[in-house]
C-alpha cells in the first residue's frame, strides 16, 4: 500500500472497469467510442502502473505493494497481492502492450469492435492479477479467467480454421490447469491450510516422490503454457488463426505466463524435484531451442514462422531458469521481457502487411521495401533483434543465458548457441524473401507505406528495443534482489539428509 | 396453545398444503385464461412459505411428532433454496407453457405439491416419512412430465419415469426393510445408535445398504441407475424438465444427507466405496455421453449425470468438510441448471423449441446480453473460474482429497476437462457461428430479467462465494450435532 491506495487493485481492475464500460457502448453504431473509451482506458491503465516502477524498492526481495484482505475466510483463502522484482516487470510489459493492441486493431476490426476492445482489456486486467496474485487459489482464478476472453478474441476474430484453434488453446491449456489445482489443494493440505504462495515456499515437503508428481502437475500448467516441447502444437495453430492484436498479446504476455509459474511455484516449492528434473528441463528446453528453430527455417507462413521462432527462444528462458545460476535466470528474465516487444513487434509488422494484401505467406510478396520503406527500416530493426544482434535487447538475454550455460555445462551452452544460427537465419531469409528483390506482383506494387498512426506504434516499441539493448541496467537491476532470493530458495534442500 | 406452538416447525408444511386447497378451489371460480390469479397466488404462497420458514427458525435441532420430523439448520436452508428455486421455476416457465396451453392450474398444484413432497423429505427423520415424501415428490412428478397429453414423446418419457421411479422405490422400500429387520427401527436416529452400540445383522445390513444406495443413485441419476435421465429430460416439456432438474436435487442431497449420513455413519466404509465406483461412472458417462448429444436438453441430462458424480464426491469423503461441500454443489447446480433450461424456454417460440445445439448458433449477433449470460452459465457449469461452479468443483475436490482419494480426485479432473469441451461447444455455436433463423427473440420481461440475475448471480457468487459455502457447510454441521 503506497500513497494510501491499494496501487495492486487499481492496476488489476480499472482496464476491467473500462473494459466492461466499453462493453456497455453496445453494437456497431458506436464503434468508434468503443475505440476511443478502449484508448483511454488501456492508457490510463498504463499510467497507474508506472507508480509501481518509480516507488519500487530495489534492495529488498519482499512482496513489495501488499494488498492483504479476507476473501473466502472458510478456506484461508484470501485477496492477497504484491509485487516482487520479477512480477513487477511483467505487469509493467503487460500494460504496455495493451494500448499498443488497442492501436493496432483500431482500424482493422470492423465488426463486434466493443467486444473486440473489452476482450483486451479485460485480459490485460486479468493478466496483471496472475502476476500479482499471492494467494493460490486468486492466481488460479486469475489464470484460468484469463483464458475465456482469448477464447473469444481468437474464436470471433480469427482466420479460416479459427474454431480449431480456439477449442485448441482452450482445452490445451485447461488440461494442464486442473493438474495444477490438484497440485494447489495439495500443497494447502501439507502447509496445514494456507493458500499462500509465500507459505508454500517454506512448506516442508519431505519426499521426493511427492515433489516429482507435484513438479509434473505444475509442468503440465506452466510447460503448455510457456509453450515447451512437446506440448507446444497449439501455438503455431493458435498465432496463425488470432487476430494480430491476439498474436501479439499470446507472444508478449500469455507465453511469459508458463514462464513466470516455474519461477513462482515450480522452482522455490519443489527445489529438490527441480534439481532432480532439471536434465529433463533442459533436455526439452535444448530441443525447443534447436529443433523448433529448424521447423522455424522451413515456414512459409510469416505468422507461423514467428510463432515457432517464440518456441525457441522461449526454449532459452527455461534452459536459463534450470541450470540455477544467476546469469542464467536473469538472462532468462531479460529473454522474456525483450521477446515480449520483438515477437510482439514481428506479428504487429506481419499485421500491418495482412491488412493491405490479406495474405500471410511469404510467397505473395517480395520487394516491399520499393513501396514501404519505412516500414521495411523497422521490420529490419525488429528481425536484427529477432535474431540476437548485438546492440537489441534480443542479444542482452541470449548472451546472458549462454554465459550462465557454460557454467553449468559446455555442451548446453554450444547447443544453445546454435540458435544465434538458426535465429538469423530464418528470421533474415524471411526478411529478404519478403522485403527485398523485385516487386513480386500487383498487390505489392499497389502497397502504400505505414500511416502516423502505426509508425507510432513502431516507434515506441523500437525505442525499447534499442535501449533495452544498449543499456539494460534498468530492467535487470530492478529483478536482482528477487532473482538472488530465488537462488537461496532452490538452494535450500526440503529433503532431510 | 402449546400444541400449536409446539407445531411451528411444520407450520411451512401446513400453510402450504392450505393454500395448494385454496388455489384449487380458488381456480374453478375465476375463469381466466391467463391463469394469473392463480399464478400469483402460488408465488404468495411460496413467498409465504418462505416467510414462515424464517420466522419460526430455531437455533438447534428440533424433532416433531415421535422423530418422524426433524426442523435443523439444514431443513430451513434447504427448504428457503428450494421454494426460491420453485419459484423461479415457475417464472422461468409461465410463458413457455401459455403458448403450449400447459400452463394450467394441474400444472401449478401439481408444482406445489413437489414442493411439499420436497419439504417432508428435506425434514424427515424417519424412513417412513422420507419414503412419503419422495413419493409426494415422485408421483406429482410424473403426472407433471405426462401432462402434455397430445406429444408421444411426453407420454413416452413420462411412462418411462414412472416405471423405473416405481423400481426405485421398490428398491429403496426393500433395503429399508433390511435394514429395519437388521436394527428393529424406523428411526434415522436409533438406527445410527444401534448401529453404533448394539450387534445388528452386519450381513443383512449391508445387504440393504446395498439397495438403499442403488434407490438413491436411481433417484440422482447416477450411472449405472441413469437411463431415464436423458430420455425423461429430452420429452419432456421444458419447463418440466427444468423442475426436475433444479428443486429435487436438493431434497435428494438431504435425502441423501439423512439415510447415509445421520442413519448409517459408521457403515461409511461400505457406503462411501458403493459412491465411488457410482461417482467415477457417472462423471465418466456423463461428460463423455453428452459430447455425442446434439439436443441440449439431452446434453444437459448428461451434463447433469456428470454433476450428481462430482456432488457425490464430497459425500463419500465421508467429512463435514464433504458432506458441505456437496451442499454447496448441490446448491451451485440448481442454479446454473435453472438458468441453463430457463435460457431454452426463453428461446423457444409457439410451436418452436430451441432445444437443438444449432438453435444456439450466432445468439452473441441475436443478442449479445443473452449469450453472454448463456456464456457465463456454461463456463460456470465447466467448473471455469471466476465463476461459482469453479468453486463448487473446488470445494468437492478438496473435501475428496483430504480425505485422502488422490487418483479419484485426478479421474474427477480429468473428466471434467472432457466435458468442458462440450460447454465449450455451445460457447463457440453462440460467439463464432452464423445464426441460422435471424427470427427476433421475443424478449419476455420478467424471464429476461430473471435470466439475467441468474447469470449474474453465477459470476457475483463466482467473486464472492465465501457466505454460500459458510451458510452451507454451517449448517451441515449443525445438523449433525445431535
Amino acid at each position: 500500500m503506497i500513497f494510501g491506495y491499494p496501487l495492486l487493485s487499481v492496476v488489476i481492475w480499472l482496464p476491467i472497469l473500462f473494459g466492461l464500460l466499453v462493453l456497455a457502448t453496445g453494437n456497431d453504431r458506436n464503434a468508434q467510442m468503443a475505440r476511443v473509451i478502449a484508448l483511454v482506458g488501456a492508457v490510463l491503465s498504463f499510467l497507474v502502473t508506472i507508480p509501481l516502477y518509480t516507488g519500487f524498492d530495489r534492495l529488498t526481495s519482499d512482496m513489495q505493494f501488499v494488498v492483504h484482505d479476507e476473501w473466502i475466510t472458510r478456506f484461508n483463502i484470501f485477496y492477497y497481492l504484491g509485487v516482487d522484482g520479477i512480477s513487477v516487470l511483467f505487469i509493467l510489459l503487460n500494460a504496455f502492450f495493451t494500448p499498443l493492441v488497442v492501436i493496432a486493431g483500431w482500424k482493422v476490426i470492423e465488426k463486434r469492435v466493443a467486444q473486440y476492445m473489452a476482450a483486451f482489456l479485460i485480459m490485460s486486467g486479468l493478466v496483471n492479477g496472475v502476476f500479482a496474485a499471492l494467494d493460490a487459489v486468486l492466481f488460479y482464478v486469475f489464470w484460468e479467467a484469463m483464458l475465456i476472453p482469448m477464447f473469444i478474441i481468437i474464436g470471433v476474430w480469427g482466420g479460416p480454421n479459427r474454431v480449431y484453434a480456439a477449442v485448441k488453446f482452450f482445452l490445451y491449456t485447461l488440461m494442464g490447469s486442473l493438474l495444477m489445482l490438484v497440485a494447489l489443494l495439495y500443497l494447502y493440505m501439507q502447509s496445514g491450510g494456507s493458500f499462500s504462495i509465500l507459505d508454500f515456499h517454506r512448506t516442508p515437503l519431505p519426499s521426493l516422490t511427492v515433489q516429482v508428481l507435484l513438479f509434473i502437475a505444475f509442468f503440465m500448467a506452466f510447460s503448455v503454457k510457456v509453450p515447451m516441447f512437446p506440448v507446444h502444437t497449439w501455438l503455431p495453430d493458435a498465432h496463425v488463426e488470432a487476430p494480430t492484436g491476439g498474436s501479439v498479446v499470446l507472444a508478449a504476455i500469455m507465453l511469459k505466463v508458463g514462464a513466470y509459474g516455474f519461477i513462482r511455484f515450480s522452482m522455490p516449492i519443489l527445489p529438490d524435484a527441480s534439481h532432480y528434473l532439471a536434465p529433463v528441463m533442459i533436455a526439452l528446453s535444448l530441443i525447443a531451442v534447436v529443433y523448433i528453430g529448424l521447423v522455424a527455417l522451413t515456414q512459409a507462413d510469416m505468422k507461423k514462422l514467428v510463432a515457432y521462432s517464440s518456441i525457441s527462444h522461449m526454449g532459452f528462458v527455461t534452459l536459463g531458469f534450470f541450470i540455477f545460476n544467476e546469469y542464467g535466470i536473469e538472462g532468462a528474465l531479460l529473454q522474456m521481457i525483450s521477446h515480449g516487444f520483438v515477437a510482439g513487434a514481428l506479428f504487429l509488422c506481419i499485421g500491418v502487411l495482412y491488412d493491405r494484401v490479406h495474405s500471410r505467406q511469404i510467397v505473395d510478396y517480395g520487394g516491399v521495401a520499393n513501396k514501404m520503406p519505412v516500414f521495411a527500416a523497422f521490420f529490419m530493426l525488429f528481425a536484427m533483434a529477432n535474431s540476437g544482434l548485438p546492440g537489441t535487447s534480443g542479444f542482452v538475454g541470449e548472451f546472458m543465458v549462454i554465459m550462465g550455460a557454460v557454467k553449468a555445462n559446455f555442451w548446453y551452452a554450444f547447443a544453445a548457441a546454435s540458435t544465434l544460427i538458426f535465429g538469423a537465419a530464418y528470421t533474415l531469409w524471411m526478411y529478404k524473401r519478403v522485403i527485398f528483390g523485385a516487386v513480386a506482383n500487383d498487390h505489392v506494387a499497389h502497397l502504400h507505406d505505414i500511416g502516423a498512426r502505426e509508425t507510432l506504434v513502431f516507434a515506441i516499441l523500437a525505442v525499447f528495443v534499442l535501449v533495452m539493448g544498449l543499456y539494460p541496467l534498468p530492467f535487470a537491476d530492478i529483478m536482482h534482489a528477487s532473482v538472488n532470493d530465488l537462488l537461496v530458495h532452490l538452494n535450500i534442500s526440503k529433503i532431510p539428509n | 396453545m402449546d400444541l400449536l406452538a409446539s407445531l411451528s416447525p411444520v407450520y411451512a408444511e401446513i400453510f402450504l398444503l392450505v393454500m395448494v386447497s385454496v388455489i384449487l378451489i380458488v381456480d374453478q371460480l375465476i375463469v381466466n385464461q391467463t391463469k394469473t390469479v392463480t399464478y400469483l397466488l402460488v408465488q404468495f404462497s411460496l413467498l409465504g412459505c418462505s416467510l414462515i420458514t424464517v420466522a419460526t427458525h430455531q437455533e438447534g435441532i428440533v424433532h416433531l411428532f415421535n422423530n418422524m420430523f426433524v426442523d435443523d439448520m439444514m431443513s430451513d436452508v434447504l427448504k428457503l433454496l428450494t421454494y426460491l428455486s420453485v419459484s423461479m421455476m415457475l417464472v422461468y416457465s409461465r410463458s413457455y407453457l401459455l403458448l403450449r396451453g400447459l400452463f394450467t392450474c394441474e400444472f401449478m398444484a401439481l408444482a406445489l405439491f413437489a414442493t411439499m413432497g420436497m419439504m417432508v423429505m428435506i425434514s424427515a427423520s424417519n424412513f417412513l416419512s422420507l419414503y412419503l415424501g419422495l413419493e409426494l415428490l415422485a408421483l406429482s412428478l410424473y403426472a407433471m412430465v405426462a401432462l402434455q397429453r397430445d406429444s408421444a414423446v411426453a407420454t413416452e418419457s413420462a411412462m418411462k419415469y414412472f416405471i423405473l421411479g416405481a423400481m426405485a422405490s421398490g428398491f429403496l422400500l426393500y433395503g429399508m426393510s433390511m435394514l429395519y429387520g437388521a436394527t428393529g427401527s424406523l428411526d434415522v436416529y436409533r438406527i445410527a445408535e444401534v448401529i453404533q452400540h448394539g450387534t445388528p445383522n452386519t450381513t443383512l445390513m449391508v445387504f440393504g445398504l446395498a439397495f438403499i444406495v442403488a434407490g438413491l443413485a436411481f433417484k440422482l441419476g447416477a450411472v449405472p441407475f441413469h437411463m431415464w435421465v436423458p430420455d425423461v429430460y429430452h420429452g419432456a416439456p421444458t419447463a418440466m424438465t427444468m423442475f426436475i432438474g433444479s428443486a429435487p436435487k436438493l431434497a435428494a442431497f438431504a435425502f441423501v444427507m439423512r439415510i447415509l449420513v445421520e442413519a448409517m455413519q459408521p457403515l461409511m466404509i461400505h457406503w462411501s466405496g458403493m459412491l465411488m465406483v457410482l461417482a467415477v461412472l457417472s462423471m465418466a458417462v456423463g461428460n463423455i455421453t453428452a459430447i455425442a448429444q446434439t439436443n441440449i436438453k439431452r446434453m444437459l441430462a448428461y451434463s447433469t449425470i456428470a454433476h450428481m458424480g462430482f456432488m457425490l464426491l464430497g459425500v463419500l469423503s465421508g467429512s463435514i468438510e464433504g458432506y458441505g461441500s456437496s451442499m454447496f454443489y448441490a446448491v451451485v447446480y440448481v442454479l446454473m441448471s435453472l438458468g441453463g433450461f430457463g435460457m431454452i424456454m426463453l428461446l423457444s417460440r409457439e410451436g418452436f423449441e430451441a432445444d437443438s445445439l444449432n438453435d444456439f448458433k450466432g445468439l452473441n449477433q441475436r443478442s449479445p446480453w443473452l449469450a453472454f449470460m448463456m456464456l457465463l452459465l456454461m463456463f460456470s457449469m465447466a467448473g471455469v473460474p471466476p465463476t461459482v461452479g469453479f468453486y463448487a468443483k473446488f470445494s468437492v475436490l478438496n473435501a475428496a482429497l483430504q480425505a485422502g482419494h488422490i487418483p479419484l480426485v485426478v479421474m474427477a479432473v480429468l473428466f471434467s476437462l472432457i466435458g468442458a469441451f462440450y460447454y465449450l461447444r455451445i460457447v463457440k455455436l453462440m460467439y463464432f457461428d452464423a445464426p441460422e433463423s435471424h427470427e427476433k427473440i421475443y424478449i419476455q420481461p420478467d424471464s429476461t430479467l430473471l435470466v439475467s440475475i441468474n447469470g449474474l448471480a453465477v459470476l457475483l457468487l463466482g467473486i464472492m462465494p465465501g457466505t454460500l459455502m459458510s451458510v452451507c457447510a454451517v449448517s451441515v454441521q449443525q445438523s449433525l450435532l445431535h
